[in-house]
Order: structure tokens, then C-alpha cells, then sequence
């Protein structure tokens, strides 16, 4: 009866089944993002030379330099996680710091380069973008479609990191408790890992 | 409080891994630049996954996780391609 005693502490805290839970959202994450790249990978099977023409027109230099951006931004966040784990909580909150700065940057990036594309009259109803060929169209919907969709989760990811850094310093994530950002972080590396697909499909192949 | 063990990665593994993450953008931008072609797009989807791939292992930690996770996450991602199988199957030969 003793053990009983032992096992009814004040905080219950399952650390497997935080972590497991976090990567259940993200498979499901995975498969919102993977339809869509079905949808691309047919239409540009069926629309070859359209896709080729409309992947011209994104601007290559902005894509690159917001993969290199993201980039970074999931090392820090990484490093954050080595900096709690070593009850190191200043520099922690410093990286994640950092990483907000740098998808604020991606984010900024995003506003000149869609900007401007609206600045062509390039946006989802447009009459320039209804009178395109079909598959120009197409590519056009479904670059906004994502690239947008994927914005919002930088978005998303943002506020997580900054809740989790209150959660720092109100004390409640520390080294013995990291549950949330390390789970931040790996909806982070979520953003990361859809970007790195997303780079070669909407920039890259022409 | 948790008891169990973890492995902390450090600051220079981190870094590592973000210099083979950026070589491998720019090798992917280069290739793209050299026009090749229907060569191209298989170079550079093969190049992603293997970005992607070392994010997963390194930067979101797999490579130290239960063995139960990472067939999780096998599972999940030959599940994606079986899909992605069968619908060119579909699509190619209906």
C-alpha cells in the first residue's frame, strides 16, 4: 500500500505521451499538406509546359533566401532546446528570441513577394489570372493556396514559441519539465520540413 | 518531474547540421540553374527528401527516440508514398 502512496504525487506529467501526441498532430499535418502536393504532382503531370511557363514567374532569390531563413530558425530552435535541457534559461529564451526575429524576416518576405505578384494583378480571381491557360491557373492557385497555407503556420509557430517563452520565464518549463518546447519546436521543424518541399516545387522546377 | 534519461545534442552537432542543410540548398539552386531538364525535377525532390529526412533525425530529435516512434514515423511516411503510388497508377493507366 505503501507504492500507492508513492504514485499519487501533486503534478502528473507524462512526458512519452506529450511527445507522442505532438507527432500524431503533426502525421495528421503531413497529410493536409501531402494532398496538396497530389493535387501539384497531377496537374503538373497533365499541365507540363503551363507549370513551366507560371514557375518561372516566382521569384527564385526571395524563395532561397527565405529557405536559408528557415533554416537557421529551426537550428535555434533546436539550440534552445539543448540550452533548457543544460538549465541554461536566459540563453534559451535569447535563441528563441532569435527564431521569432527570423520568421518575422520570412514573413516580411513573403509581403514583398506577394505583394508583388498583386502588383502584376497575380492573386487568386484576378481577371489578368482568370484569362491565363488553364495550367498557369492552376499553378498560380495552388502556389497561393500553399505558400499561404504554410504562412500561417510560421504564424502559428510564432505565437507557440512566445507562449513558450512566458512558460519559461514564469518557471514552468525548465530542465526537469521541457515538454512544450520541445514540442514547439518540433511543430517548428514541421514548418521547416513543408518549406523544404515546398521551395523546389513552387521555385525551383521549371 | 521526469526521471527517465534524455540525450542532449549540443550546440556544434546544431550547427552541423545547419551547414549540410545550407550546402544542400545551394547544390539544389545550382542544379536548378543548369536547366537539365526532366532530370531537374528528380534532382530536385531527391535532394528535399534528403533535407528533409536530416531534419527529422537530427534537428526533431528521431534519431534518439523510442524505437515505437520512429515506426510511427516510417509508417506514416511509406503510407504517403503508397498513396502516391497508387494514384499514378490511376491517373497514368485509366
Amino acid at each position: 500500500m505503501a507504492e500507492i502512496k508513492n504514485i499519487a504525487p501533486s503534478e502528473h506529467h507524462d512526458y512519452q505521451g506529450s511527445k507522442m501526441g505532438m507527432w500524431i498532430f503533426i502525421f495528421t499535418e503531413l497529410f493536409l499538406f501531402g494532398g496538396l502536393f497530389l493535387v501539384y504532382a497531377v496537374f503538373r503531370t497533365q499541365y507540363s509546359a503551363d507549370f513551366h511557363k507560371a514557375a518561372e514567374e516566382t521569384n527564385t532569390f526571395i524563395g532561397t533566401l527565405n529557405t536559408i531563413v528557415l533554416l537557421i530558425s529551426s537550428m535555434t530552435v533546436a539550440m534552445s532546446i539543448t540550452a533548457i535541457q543544460s538549465n541554461n534559461k536566459g540563453r534559451a529564451i535569447r535563441l528563441l528570441l532569435v527564431t521569432i526575429v527570423l520568421a518575422l524576416i520570412f514573413m516580411v518576405n513573403k509581403y514583398f513577394e506577394w505583394g508583388h505578384k498583386f502588383e502584376l494583378r497575380l492573386y487568386p480571381g484576378s481577371v489578368v489570372l482568370t484569362n491565363l491557360p488553364k495550367g498557369e491557373l492552376l499553378f498560380f492557385g495552388l502556389y497561393f493556396m500553399m505558400t499561404g497555407l504554410h504562412a500561417l503556420h510560421v504564424l502559428v509557430g510564432m505565437i507557440l514559441l512566445t507562449v513558450t517563452i512566458f512558460r519559461i520565464k514564469s518557471g514552468h518549463v525548465h530542465s526537469g519539465n521541457f515538454s512544450l518546447i520541445e514540442n514547439s519546436g518540433l511543430y517548428w521543424h514541421l514548418v521547416d520540413l513543408i518549406w523544404i518541399f515546398l521551395f523546389p516545387m513552387m521555385y525551383l522546377i521549371t | 518531474m521526469s526521471t527517465e534519461k534524455h540525450h542532449i545534442s549540443t550546440y556544434m552537432s546544431h550547427g552541423a547540421v545547419l551547414v549540410i542543410l545550407l550546402s544542400l540548398t545551394a547544390l539544389s539552386v545550382g542544379m536548378a540553374e543548369l536547366h537539365l531538364g526532366a532530370i531537374s525535377v528528380a534532382v530536385a525532390l531527391l535532394v528535399a527528401s534528403v533535407k528533409g529526412t536530416t531534419v527529422l533525425t537530427y534537428f526533431m530529435h528521431l534519431k534518439y527516440e523510442s524505437l515505437f516512434t520512429k515506426i510511427m514515423v516510417a509508417a506514416v511516411f511509406l503510407m504517403y508514398a503508397l498513396v502516391i503510388i497508387f494514384l499514378f497508377f490511376d491517373y497514368l493507366f485509366r
